[in-house]
């Protein structure tokens, strides 16, 4: 068993509703019960379309959102227990990359502030030490000294994603949250910015979180992929047994809902009918089960539990493929 | 790997483009230039005024406009021309206070409530709404009244009217931008409330009340002549054109300049920071920029 | 001239803004064509062109924007020569639009059913009133459920079924020409399969050309017969579908093709160097060239045109030989 750095255990995340005083108190429950463990080292993929909870997800993990109920183990440390300075050190270690690289960078602020900020809040270095750091980052995500000087409105949007993506690294966390880093940039320099994040991740030692919603991005980057479904985990995998063998009936239709950039690949057309349920009233059963072309009874009824389908693979299904 | 993409300056670019706006709109420019000349007079106020603005000599009171007394002269024989230059740094000097302790006061109340949001925005936007429920001239003139009029005074009185639209409108803003994802990355390396408070969304807010206070300028000359002239505000000597005006009202119909020269100037300096507020407001439309 | 496009011909189209920073050349001579029942992908990354060009053919630029000069023949009719009254005609009849905010580009206070209506009025010249069993025919086309959406107000529907419905206005008049702009790019993976499906059944049933302006070589992939690839406001290569993937032939396009990661591939995704010119002071001669790994001498001053250089694959570049060059302020 390969050396875990990130554990979560039964993790929920629920957001209230609000509603007239009389009714019944709603929540939108963006993260239900997800249990997943990161090897150190790796890239993990978290995949959903919207309203599957991925991003909160990633923002729970963080800290961001404080999670309702559940566990998660960094480097073996409970984080949700931790205060203060253990709490500092541990916000250092984690970081995060966002989606938007319009408004991810202080509009207002040099990039030589943008990045230096971190460290000025953790390390106790002078004004030169931060000078140089934020030099060598630079270079490290392929820009240059002089753009220290410069405002975020004078880079395009990959640009802004290396920025971001310095900003977070400058602080030698151990672990990345990349929130569909790449979603909002033009194909040709997406693939600018994922080699220069896999080629970072081996030099720096670094873990990833990464989510997304393009499945194509993750049979490049990712080792492992987990594939989420209104606030739930449904699949859970080596990238290859999943993609290979999707076990779960949304894996299966999610990927043959992904165009293919081919228009020899002749394939047949299988359509995932409906449209996501609300989380904040969830389907009964298997939340699957309205949409799911193998569903009966028990689905309709019965909420499946994840279980190891194969060793290694989890699938949340009664009746796995 | 990726050039820098643009070789233009953008800042300078948007100097360019806000000074040819400015260039089209001929109101705003004549709203400039009044302003620019109230605040040149009031910068060379005693090298302008002929005479001293305070001294009484009752032997040439109640004198017509002349050439030796170009807007006349008052009931104390005071030149009113004098009167009315050196009046217009009384009023310069209490726009500039206000503004700066109207709009400090309503930044901080206005950033902490949307920055913490809860109950503190909620105890702090209902005491703003008690101010903003009274007239704020009418809340004024009580304030003055309590705590004595002087010019001090008339400027914690004005102060404490005019923050409010600053606090509801740094709230706007800072709700808006506390939930940016650049915030939320300051928090994710562990920055704490205050310094996000303060180093972060404080600077965001600062534009939109800049234009504010340029638009409410104005007004707040309109308010201290208001209390000037129901003998709330500045004390005589010190001329203050409101109280000027409020001085002529009893020679009105035969002695008509004493009030007049002085409701001009107000006039005029209103309408010119009202100019150029309405035409920094469009300047600064997202709809007329590019 | 002899038209290369029996339904849509568009030729030497240029649109510039203008702006405080200066003249901004959109469009430079842009070619376009498309026969009837055809489906044309118009690909290309941000600020290629590619929905300007979709605006321009529908006349819809507006100020600070200026169609300056080009040809757009759709029909038989030369559309920039039409008086207003006669555009708005063919406009949302003979060929319509949608978009990629579908619910932006609803009324938010009215009903859908009466949306649709108005559209289906416009046409037939009737009271909207009575073309609402029309209207029920459309929704069950588009697969919504008329009992439920006739009544509803756009902020009540998802986005895809307001994809739907906007598709539904689109082809209630029977157009030619459906123009779609990014039509899915808002929307889930699993929803841009169920939509595009049903793009492609609508053509289908009622014949109708579609127009995909899109980013996304994947969904061209599944769902064009043809393609034009744009780059800063030009048209670089016109192939069909299977041919532009098999052998594209622009560098620009080739790699594109290189850059997109798909599922099943692994290696290094190749990128292009360099970033998109800016449009205001635009790279002389092919505007390519500066970010082109096979660049040649005349490239950095002539402008290459559209070329048939193989029987039905146009290009806009002179490694494949032609001498000829785009005049400039032509």
């Amino acid at each position: 068993m390969p050396d875990t750095l990130i554990k979560i255990e039964n993790l929920k995340t629920y957001f209230p509703v609000k509603k007239s005083i009389l009714s019944k108190k709603l929540f939108v429950r963006a993260v239900d019960d997800v249990t997943m463990e990161i090897p150190r080292g790796s890239t993990f993929a978290v995949v959903g379309e919207s309203g599957s909870g991925k991003t909160t997800l990633a923002r729970s993990v963080l800290r961001l959102i404080e999670p309702t109920s559940g566990k998660i183990f960094f480097d073996g440390s409970e984080i949700l227990r931790l205060k203060g300075k253990d709490l500092l050190d541990v916000r250092r270690k984690m970081q995060i990359v966002f989606q938007d690289p319009y408004n991810s960078l202080h509009p207002r602020k040099l990039i030589k502030n943008i990045i230096g900020e971190g460290m000025k809040i953790h390390f106790k270095i002078t004004e030169n030490e931060i000078r140089d750091k934020i030099s060598a980052v630079l270079k490290e995500v392929g820009l240059r000294d002089e753009h220290m000087f410069r405002y975020p409105h004078e880079f395009s949007g990959g640009q802004r994603q290396r920025i971001a993506f310095a900003r977070a690294i400058v602080l030698k966390p151990k672990f990345i949250v990349l929130d569909e880093p790449t979603s909002a940039l033009d194909v040709s320099v997406q693939a600018m910015v994922l080699k220069m994040l896999k080629d970072i991740r081996a030099q720096e030692d670094l873990t990833y979180m990464f989510i997304t919603h393009n499945l194509s991005l993750v049979d490049y980057i990712a080792d492992r992929v987990a594939v989420m479904y209104v606030g739930e985990v449904v699949e859970m995998g080596e990238k290859n047994t999943v993609f290979n063998h999707p076990s779960h009936p949304y894996t299966d239709l999610l990927m043959a809902s992904n165009p293919i950039p081919d228009p020899k690949f002749q394939r047949e057309k299988r359509l995932l009918k409906g449209e996501i349920p609300s989380s904040v009233n969830p389907p009964s059963g298997c939340r699957f089960h309205n949409r799911c072309p193998h569903a009966d009874q028990k689905c309709a009824s019965q909420a499946p539990e994840m279980r190891e389908h194969a060793p290694g693979h989890f699938v949340r299904c009664h009746y796995p493929l | 790997m990726e050039k820098t993409a643009k070789v233009s300056r953008p800042f300078m670019d948007d100097l360019k483009h806000t000074a040819f706006l400015w260039r089209r709109s001929r109101l705003t420019m004549i709203g400039s230039v009044i302003i620019v000349i109230f605040l040149l007079i009031a910068a060379f106020a005693p090298l302008i005024a002929p005479y001293s603005p305070v001294e009484q000599n009752l032997s040439i009171k109640l004198q017509s406009p002349s050439w030796q007394h170009l807007f006349g002269t008052d009931q104390f024989g005071r030149d009113i021309f004098s009167r009315v230059i050196t009046g217009s740094r009384t009023a310069l000097w209490i726009i500039f206070l206000v503004s700066v302790i109207s709009g400090s006061i309503g930044i901080i109340i206005g950033v902490t409530a949307g920055y913490f949001g809860g109950i503190v925005d909620e105890v702090l936007m209902r005491i703003t709404d008690m101010f903003l429920a009274f007239p704020s001239l009418v809340l004024a003139m009580a304030f003055a009244a309590m705590l004595g009029p002087n010019l001090t005074n008339t400027i914690i009185a004005i102060s404490i009217v005019s923050w409010t639209t600053y606090a509801r409108l740094s709230r706007a803003e800072a709700i808006k931008v506390k939930s940016q994802p650049y915030i939320e990355a300051i928090r994710a390396a562990g920055g704490g409330n205050l310094r996000i408070m303060f180093l972060h969304v404080l600077p965001m807010c600062i534009s939109p009340v800049l234009v504010q206070l340029t638009l409410r300028m104005g007004t707040i000359i309109l308010t201290a002549a208001s209390l000037g002239f129901l003998g709330l505000g500045v004390q005589p000597p010190t001329p203050e054109w409101g109280a000027m005006v409020s001085d002529g009202r009893n020679f009105l119909i035969d002695q008509w300049w004493i009030s007049t020269f002085p409701g001009i100037f107000i006039a005029f300096v209103v309408l010119g920071f009202n100019l150029l507020g309405d035409g920094i407001r469009d300047m600064l439309d997202p709809r007329l920029r590019r | 001239m002899e038209l290369r496009g029996k339904l849509l011909d568009v030729s030497g189209l240029k649109v510039s803004f203008y702006t405080y920073r200066g003249v901004i050349k959109a469009l430079d001579g842009v070619e376009l064509w498309m026969d009837s029942g055809e489906r044309l992908g118009v690909v290309g990354e941000t600020g290629c062109g590619k929905s300007v060009t979709s605006l321009a053919v529908m006349r819809l630029i507006e100020q600070p924007g200026e169609i300056q000069a080009g040809k757009v023949i759709f029909n038989g009719k030369s559309l920039l020569e039409l008086s207003e009254e006669n555009m708005n005609r063919v406009r949302g009849i003979e060929m319509s639009m949608i978009f990629q905010e579908p619910r932006s580009s609803l009324n938010p206070v009215m009903k859908v059913g009466y949306q649709i209506g108005e559209a289906i009025a416009k046409s037939k010249k009737m009271p909207i009133k009575k073309t609402y069993p029309e209207v029920r025919e459309m929704l069950k086309l588009v697969g919504l459920d008329p009992d439920r959406v006739m009544n509803s107000y756009p902020h009540e529907l998802s986005g895809g079924m307001s994809q739907r419905v906007m598709i539904g206005m689109g082809l209630a008049t029977h157009p030619k020409l459906l123009i779609a702009d990014e039509p899915t790019s808002a929307l889930d993976v699993t929803i841009q399969a169920q939509i595009l499906e049903l793009l492609d059944e609508l053509a289908r049933k009622m014949g109708n050309a579609v127009m995909l302006i899109t980013h996304d070589m994947g969904v061209v992939a599944e769902f064009c017969d043809k393609v034009m690839v744009m780059y800063a406001g030009n048209s670089v290569e016109y192939a069909s579908t299977v041919e532009l993937f098999e052998r594209p032939l622009h560098p620009y396009t080739g790699g594109l093709l290189l850059a997109v990661p798909r599922v099943g591939r692994t290696d290094e995704l190749k990128a292009i160097k360099g970033t998109v010119p800016d449009l205001v002071d635009p790279p002389s001669g092919c505007r390519f060239h500066p970010r082109c790994p096979r660049v040649m001498e005349i490239c950095k001053e002539n402008r290459p045109p559209l070329v048939q250089v193989e029987p039905g694959h146009f290009v806009a570049c002179y490694l494949y030989g032609n001498e000829g060059e785009v005049k400039e302020n032509a």
